[in-house]
C-alpha cells in the first residue's frame, strides 16, 4: 500500500496572521507549521501501513520554510518527503495549488491512496481535495470520521450535515479526513533522529512539467482587491455572579431586544 | 439579463433557508435560475419562485444523489455550458463546496468560497470574506471564467420576490468515473425540533464546562428559541453529536447572538463564532479568552446562571 499525505505549512492561528503588500497571505513574516488537521492525515496514513505494508510519502507545497511541514511528518514516521517550491508559485490559488499538487503526485507515481487534511488551518476553504480528484481522476471520499480499507475497497463514515453517510470507492482513491478520525502521535525522539536521514526531493515547477504562467498571483482565477483589519470589539460588560448573574443575563438580551 | 445558476440546499424536498438569501442575492448578478437536485423539484418549485427563481433546473436522475459530489459537479458544468451564466451561487456548505470546486476546475473558473456578501461590482461579481478567525475582512473577485461563489448561510435577509418559476427538467449523462464514490447507507439525524445551527439566528453553546449536563444549555437556548452549539471538547467527550460542533473543524457560525456556556474560547473555536453580532459568554474563570470576545459575560457557574436566565427569559416573554 502506498499512499501519498498532502501537508500544508501554514501561518500559525495563536499569531498575528496577516497579508503582503501585494494582499497574499503572509506565509513568511509569521511562524508556520504543519496545518494541525494534516497531523490527522500523517496519522492516518501511518496507521494503515503500519497494518499491512508500504510506504507513505508526503508532498507539501509552499516556500522555503514549508519544509518544516515535511519534517514534521516524517519525524511522526512518513518514509519519504516531497517538497516543491518555485518563485513562480507565490500566490497560487486552489486550482493552481491542485495542479501542482496533481502533477507531484503523478511524478511520486501512482499511489493506492492519496490522503489530505479536511481543511487546511489558514484557509478552512476544504477545495484542494475535491480539485485533486477532479484532476487525478480519482474517487473522492472526503471528511473521514472512519476509515477501513479491505482488499482494494476504501469505506469511509462521513458526518454530513443532516445524514451521517457511509461511501464505499475502489482503490486507488482520494481521501481527506476530519480530526474526528484519530489521535495524531507526537514524534518520538527516535523518530526525530530517525527523520533526519530520511530522503527529501526539492522539485520546481520544470521538474513538473508545469508552466510558470499557470500559477502564481498573475495566474490566479481570483483576485484579492482589498483587505481590511476588523476594528477590535468594543470591550463588553462583565458581571460577577453574586446570585443575580442569570438576571443581568436576561436584562441584557431584553435590552439588545432579544426578547 | 443572464441567468445566475444557484444549487438549492434541501432535505428531503424541503427548500433550506440559505436557499432563498442565495436567490436573493443571485437577483443583484442577474435572472435568478435554482438548480434543483434531487426527488421533490416540481413541489419546490413554488417556494423557490417566491424568492425569484425564473426557472426552476430540475435534475431528477437518482445517479446524480446516489455518488458523492462529482455527478452533482457535472451537472452544473453542463448547465453551465448550456446557459453561459453570470454567476454560479451555492451553499458554502461541506457538500456545496466541494461542488464549486469541482466545477471550478472542469470549467477553468475562479472560485471564492465562504463569501458573506455578493454584489456586482466594478470588475464584475464582487464578494466580501470574513478571514483568520474573523480578524480581516477581504473584498475579493472572479478574474477567470463563470464566477462561482460558495456563500455562508445568513449571509442575507431573504426577501420574496414573485418570478415564474418555471419547471425545466434536466436530462443529464453522468459519465462513468462520476460514479466511483457510491455512498451506500444514510442515517438521518434525530430531529430535534429546534433550527438548524448555521441558520439559526441565536445558538447557545456548551463546552467542557457542562461537565456533561447540556440540561441547562438545552434549557435557555429553548428559552431563547436558539440552536445548540458545542465546543470540540463537550463533542470528544460523547456529550453532543459532532454535527453540533462550532469551530474551525465544526460549523461556521455568524448569528445575531451566541452564548458561549463553560467555553474557554481556544482559538479553533474562535474561527466558527468570532463573526457573530452579539457574543455573551457564561464561564467560573474570569480569566477565560472568550471574555476578550464578549459584549457581556457573566463571571459564575452555568449550573446557577442559565437556570436563572432561562426562568427570566421565559418571564420576560410572558
Ligand atoms: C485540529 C484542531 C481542530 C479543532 N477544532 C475545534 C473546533 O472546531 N471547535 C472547538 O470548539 N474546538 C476545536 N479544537 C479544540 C480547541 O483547541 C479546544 O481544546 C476546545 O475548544 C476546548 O473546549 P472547551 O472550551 O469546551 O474546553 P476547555 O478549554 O476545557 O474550557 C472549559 C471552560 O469551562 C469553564 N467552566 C468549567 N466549569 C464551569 C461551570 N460550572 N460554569 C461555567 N464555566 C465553567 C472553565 O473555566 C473553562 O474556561 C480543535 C483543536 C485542534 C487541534
Ligand atoms: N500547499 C499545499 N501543499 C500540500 N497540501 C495542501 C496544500 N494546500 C492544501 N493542501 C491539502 O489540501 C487540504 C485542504 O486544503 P484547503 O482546500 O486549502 O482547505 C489540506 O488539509 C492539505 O492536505
Amino acid at each position: 500500500m502506498n499512499i501519498v499525505v498532502c501537508v500544508k505549512y501554514v501561518p500559525d492561528a495563536q499569531s498575528e496572521r496577516t497579508f503582503d503588500s501585494d494582499n497574499t497571505t503572509d506565509r513568511v513574516g509569521v511562524d508556520g507549521l504543519l496545518s494541525e488537521i494534516d497531523e490527522y492525515a500523517v496519522e492516518e496514513a501511518l496507521k494503515i501501513v503500519e497494518a499491512s505494508d508500504g510506504e507513505v510519502t508526503v508532498v507539501t507545497m509552499g516556500p522555503a520554510q514549508a519544509a518544516d511541514a515535511v519534517k514534521k511528518a516524517l519525524q511522526m514516521g512518513a518514509h519519504k518527503g516531497v517538497h516543491v517550491s518555485d518563485e513562480a508559485l507565490h500566490g497560487s490559488d486552489a486550482p493552481a495549488t491542485s495542479l501542482v499538487l496533481a502533477e507531484a503526485i503523478r511524478k511520486i507515481g501512482a499511489p493506492d491512496l492519496v490522503i489530505t487534511g479536511m481543511a487546511s488551518t489558514d484557509g478552512i476553504m476544504s477545495v484542494v481535495p475535491a480539485m485533486l480528484a477532479e484532476r487525478l481522476g480519482l474517487p473522492q471520499v472526503t471528511f473521514a470520521s472512519e476509515l477501513t480499507v479491505e482488499g482494494d475497497t476504501v469505506t469511509i463514515r462521513r458526518d454530513g450535515d443532516v445524514a451521517s453517510e457511509t461511501i464505499v470507492a475502489s482503490l486507488p482513491a482520494l481521501v481527506s479526513v476530519t480530526d474526528q478520525i484519530n489521535e495524531p502521535r507526537y514524534p518520538s525522539f527516535k523518530g526525530i533522529m530517525a527523520a533526519k536521514k530520511k530522503p527529501v526531493e526539492q522539485w520546481g515547477l520544470a521538474d513538473l512539467g508545469v508552466d510558470a504562467g499557470q500559477v502564481g498571483l498573475d495566474a490566479a482565477w481570483t483576485k484579492v482587491t482589498e483587505f481590511a483589519k476588523r476594528p477590535p470589539r468594543e470591550k463588553g460588560t462583565i458581571v460577577v455572579d453574586e446570585g443575580d448573574g442569570g438576571t443581568k443575563l436576561a436584562e441584557f438580551l431584553s435590552a439588545q431586544k432579544f426578547l | 439579463m443572464s441567468e445566475v445558476l444557484v444549487l438549492v440546499d434541501h432535505a428531503d424536498g424541503v427548500v433550506r433557508k440559505s436557499t432563498f438569501e442565495l436567490l436573493t442575492l443571485a437577483r443583484r448578478l442577474g435572472d435568478p435560475s435554482a438548480v434543483f437536485v434531487g426527488e421533490g423539484g416540481e413541489a419546490a418549485a413554488e417556494s423557490l419562485a417566491r424568492y425569484g427563481a425564473a426557472k426552476v433546473y430540475v435534475v431528477a436522475d437518482p445517479d446524480v444523489t446516489a455518488y458523492l459530489v462529482a455527478p452533482q459537479a457535472e451537472v452544473l458544468a453542463q448547465l453551465v455550458e448550456q446557459v453561459s451564466p453570470a454567476a454560479v451561487l451555492v451553499p458554502a456548505s461541506s457538500v456545496g463546496k466541494e461542488v464549486a470546486a469541482r466545477l471550478a476546475v472542469k470549467t477553468g473558473s475562479g472560485l471564492i468560497t465562504d463569501a458573506v456578501d455578493v454584489r456586482a461590482g466594478g470588475e464584475g461579481v464582487e464578494t466580501t470574506q470574513s478571514v483568520f478567525a474573523g480578524s480581516y475582512t477581504v473584498t475579493a473577485t472572479v478574474t477567470r471564467g463563470t464566477p462561482i461563489i460558495a456563500v455562508k448561510p445568513n449571509s442575507a435577509t431573504p426577501e420574496e420576490a414573485s418570478a415564474a418559476g418555471e419547471v425545466v427538467p434536466v436530462e443529464v449523462s453522468i459519465s462513468d468515473a462520476a460514479k466511483a464514490a457510491r455512498i451506500t447507507d444514510t442515517q438521518p439525524k434525530k430531529a430535534t425540533g429546534r433550527p438548524e445551527l448555521t441558520e439559526a439566528a441565536i445558538v447557545v453553546s456548551g463546552g467542557r464546562g457542562t461537565g456533561g449536563d447540556f440540561g441547562p444549555v438545552e434549557a435557555f437556548a429553548d428559552s431563547l428559541g436558539a440552536a445548540v452549539g458545542a465546543s470540540r471538547a463537550a463533542v470528544d467527550a460523547g456529550w453532543y453529536p459532532h454535527s453540533n460542533q462550532v469551530g474551525q473543524t465544526g460549523k461556521q457560525v455568524s448569528p445575531q447572538l451566541y452564548v458561549a456556556a463553560g467555553i474557554s474560547g481556544a482559538i479553533q473555536h474562535r474561527a466558527g463564532m468570532q463573526t457573530s453580532k452579539t457574543i455573551v459568554a457564561v464561564n467560573k474563570d474570569e480569566e477565560a479568552p472568550i471574555f476578550e470576545l464578549v459584549d457581556f459575560g457573566v463571571v459564575g457557574d452555568l449550573f446557577n446562571v442559565l437556570p436563572q436566565a432561562t426562568e427570566a427569559v421565559k418571564a420576560a416573554k410572558g
